[in-house]
């Protein structure tokens, strides 16, 4: 099978912006300045058509960035994106086009991500009809459907954005981007915005989309529950790098890295009871500044000298699971 | 003071907003008790009242808000029209809110030192040596590193997590009776809301801290709380303790949300999903507020349920039709 999407050793550098407390503390006469990030280090993954991949870890690690340089919002600063095959750098114009309207994105916020002026049915229709993919007397229509695909009235068709509750919006969203036919969805914490009650409509949204559809996904998020629900595989990052990938069962039953095994530790769960909570040492580091050899070896309970100097590569220990540390060379 | 007063006992409490669209009424009748050293997990979805309850509880709603009826005792004392200056001496040493933005607690501009230490000096008549060493060992018991060398920073100076574990360090610099901590690690990754229930367990335990956990995240509360209450568009539904509420759910709004977690043993298969959303405030469904979203509804249900305990004594609940009490 071909990959939908594949990369290799991609890298993205950005200078860093300056947070409120930053900002503020500015204002008073502070001195904080800008540094260079690596938000992603050097990142290979492929993800086959068909396929929903889980992107799991902490704040900062890098999560949205990938998914960006995954969706072509950002440029990346190195390393190879092919898409279908084809490297994005050499593609023709119509080649970039297709790429463009094949691999859409879904984004955590629904309100920001929707034009407040415009109505429902010109949030959908914009695109497609702007791409020629509709023609324009089967435009109405075209939106009904993708309304109701995601569950929505088509009567609502001439509101506002702000005039729908958020899981509403969020369908709004969805149905934008695929109204261009997409093939490939990245969802960032799609989910994470909504009440309890309706992230499980939107949950459910997603899978009979893929069934109906046969989309591929990405799905971003910092909820392994819902990472666990929907993925089929999940990727582990941590500080920029991918430091594990495995199917999903095999990945909640038999956690190779160290830092998957202690974030698995900590996930809150429905049928816990009277839990001792036992935290992961120490803090999330810095990616402006991140920790020599292993990046997670300041906060690792197998931590050994070796850790301290040398990057332990992402290789495969079993047939398609990969683990990026060095107690798999001890066996 | 009898050793079984509760720590806060709240009694119908209602909090109504006066607003120019008519009277929002956030808290309607909320009553529920919390022991010495007890956890209670307040559970429910955004606008349902959760916080309103917590500032009603420290006294502090704003206008247009107001506490328009109920008492709320703390520590058998009737605080609910106590004085500015009774509620200024309460805040801070005996009861503490710690809140979802730790910014909301933190001086952006003011160095760690020099607002612990104000805050020590707050309430208690001690020099600033003293005052230093109860903020270092506070910072310490929250886990932060090298606090002396710590205190000297600046709030910008900390990560999301550490400026957090700074406010809780701060709500338990007088060893309070009572924390209100409203979803302060909503916004935290879960190694870093790991590390900070087990600081918050670890003091209710050994000090007999009293706390309100307050959260839409039901899985932390089965892990931490004893008991819960869960509320909806301004009212408990249902409460209980943990085993009781999230093993067999009568309320069908909790039997709702409790299916709709995504589990293990379900992984793939579609989750059992609320229909429609929550009410506005102000154009609230006649009766009981779920009835457009419930699976049990019919006729009766047009009539504000009274809270009821079909089957433990202890285990609460207004609906007209609960559960028979199968498990989600
Ligand atoms: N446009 C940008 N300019 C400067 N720095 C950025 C930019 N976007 C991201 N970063 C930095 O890159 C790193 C990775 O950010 P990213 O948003 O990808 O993290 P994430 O894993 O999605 O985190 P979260 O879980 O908080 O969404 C962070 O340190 C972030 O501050
Ligand atoms: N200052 C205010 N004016 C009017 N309505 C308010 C105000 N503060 C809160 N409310 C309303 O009270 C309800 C409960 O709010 P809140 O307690 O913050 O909910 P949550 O459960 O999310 O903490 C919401 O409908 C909210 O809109
Ligand atoms: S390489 Fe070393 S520090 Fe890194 S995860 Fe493995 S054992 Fe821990
Ligand atoms: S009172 Fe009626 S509508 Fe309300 S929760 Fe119970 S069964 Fe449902
Ligand atoms: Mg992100
Ligand atoms: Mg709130």
């Amino acid at each position: 099978m071909t990959a939908m999407i594949e990369l290799e050793s991609v890298s993205k550098r950005f200078m860093k912006r300056l947070d409120v407390a930053e900002k503020l503390f500015n204002l008073m006469g502070g001195d904080v300045r800008e540094q260079t990030v690596h938000a992603v280090d050097k990142v290979s993954l492929a993800i086959a058509e068909g396929e929903v991949v889980g992107l799991v870890g902490e704040s900062g690690c890098g999560k949205s960035t990938l998914g960006r340089v995954i969706a072509g919002i950002h440029p990346s600063s190195d390393g190879t994106v092919r898409f279908k095959g084809h490297d994005i750098e050499k593609m023709s114009h119509a080649e970039a086009k297709e790429w463009a309207l094949q691999v859409q994105m879904i984004f955590q916020d629904p309100m920001s991500s929707l034009n407040p002026r415009l109505r429902v049915r010109d949030i959908i229709g914009e695109a497609p009809a702007f791409h020629g993919l509709v023609k324009s007397n089967e435009l109405d229509d075209y939106v009904d459907d993708m309304m109701l695909r995601v569950g929505l009235d088509p009567s609502f068709r001439r509101r506002f954005p702000h005039q729908f509750s958020g899981g509403q919006r969020q369908r709004i969203g969805i149905a934008r981007a695929l109204a261009v036919k997409p093939a490939f969805l990245v969802c960032d914490e799609a989910i994470a915005a909504l009440d309890v009650s309706i992230q499980a409509q939107v949950i459910n949204l997603f899978m009979r989309l893929r069934a109906e559809l046969g989309l591929t996904y990405l799905f971003i998020s910092h909820d392994l529950g819902v990472v666990e629900h929907l993925s089929e595989r999940v990727v582990i990052m941590y500080l920029g790098r991918v430091v594990e990938i495995a199917g999903t069962e095999e990945l909640f039953a038999r956690p190779n890295h160290p830092y998957t095994v202690a974030l698995l530790g900590e996930v809150p769960r429905i049928d816990r009871r009277g839990q001792t909570f036992v935290p992961i040492k120490g803090e999330i580091p810095s990616p402006i500044n991140p920790p020599s050899g292993c990046h997670f070896h300041p906060r690792c309970p197998h931590a050994m000298e070796r850790c301290r100097v040398e990057q332990p590569m992402l290789r495969e220990i079993a047939p398609g699971r990969y683990s990026a540390c060095h107690l798999n060379d001890q066996s | 003071m009898a050793s079984n007063t509760p720590t806060l006992l709240v009694e119908d409490l209602k909090t109504y907003f006066y607003t120019k669209a008519g009277v929002a009424k956030a808290v309607d009748g909320v009553s529920f008790s919390v022991a010495k050293g007890e956890v209670l997990g307040l559970v429910g979805e955004s606008g349902s009242g959760k916080t309103v309850t917590g500032f009603s509880i420290i006294g502090l709603v704003d206008p247009p808000g107001k506490v328009a009826g109920g008492r709320i005792l703390f520590n058998g004392e009737d605080i609910t029209g106590a004085s500015e200056e009774r509620m200024r001496r309460l805040r801070g040493s005996r009861i503490a809110m710690i809140f979802q933005d730790p910014m909301m607690t933190l001086n952006p501009v003011l160095r760690i030192d020099t607002q612990m230490i104000e805050a020590v000096q707050a309430h208690d008549k001690v020099d600033r040596k003293t005052a230093f060493e109860r903020s270092r060992d506070a910072l310490g018991q929250v886990g932060i590193p090298s606090p002396e060398e710590r205190l000297k920073a600046y709030p910008h100076q900390f990560s999301g997590g550490m400026r957090q574990r700074v406010a809780i360090a701060i709500a338990l610099l007088h060893k309070p009776d009572l924390i209100i901590a409203d979803e302060p690690t909503t916004a935290l990754d879960v190694t870093i809301q790991g590390q900070i229930l087990y600081e918050v367990q670890k003091l209710c335990r050994e000090r007999g801290m009293s706390l309100i956990w307050i959260t839409h995240d039901l899985a932390v509360v089965a892990g931490l709380a004893d008991a819960i209450c869960v509320m909806y568009a301004g009212r408990i539904v249902e409460t209980g303790a943990i085993a009781q509420v999230i093993d067999q759910p009568l309320h069908p709004y909790t039997h709702g949300l409790i299916g709709s977690v995504p589990s293990h043993n379900r992984r793939g298969q579609p989750l059992a999903q609320i229909p429609g959303m929550a009410p506005s405030l102000l154009n609230m469904p006649q009766g009981c507020a779920f009835h457009p979203r419930c699976p049990r509804a019919d006729a009766k249900c047009l009539e504000i349920p009274g809270v009821t305990t079909p089957r433990q004594p202890d285990h609460r609940v207004r609906c007209f039709h609960p559960h028979a009490g199968a498990a989600a």
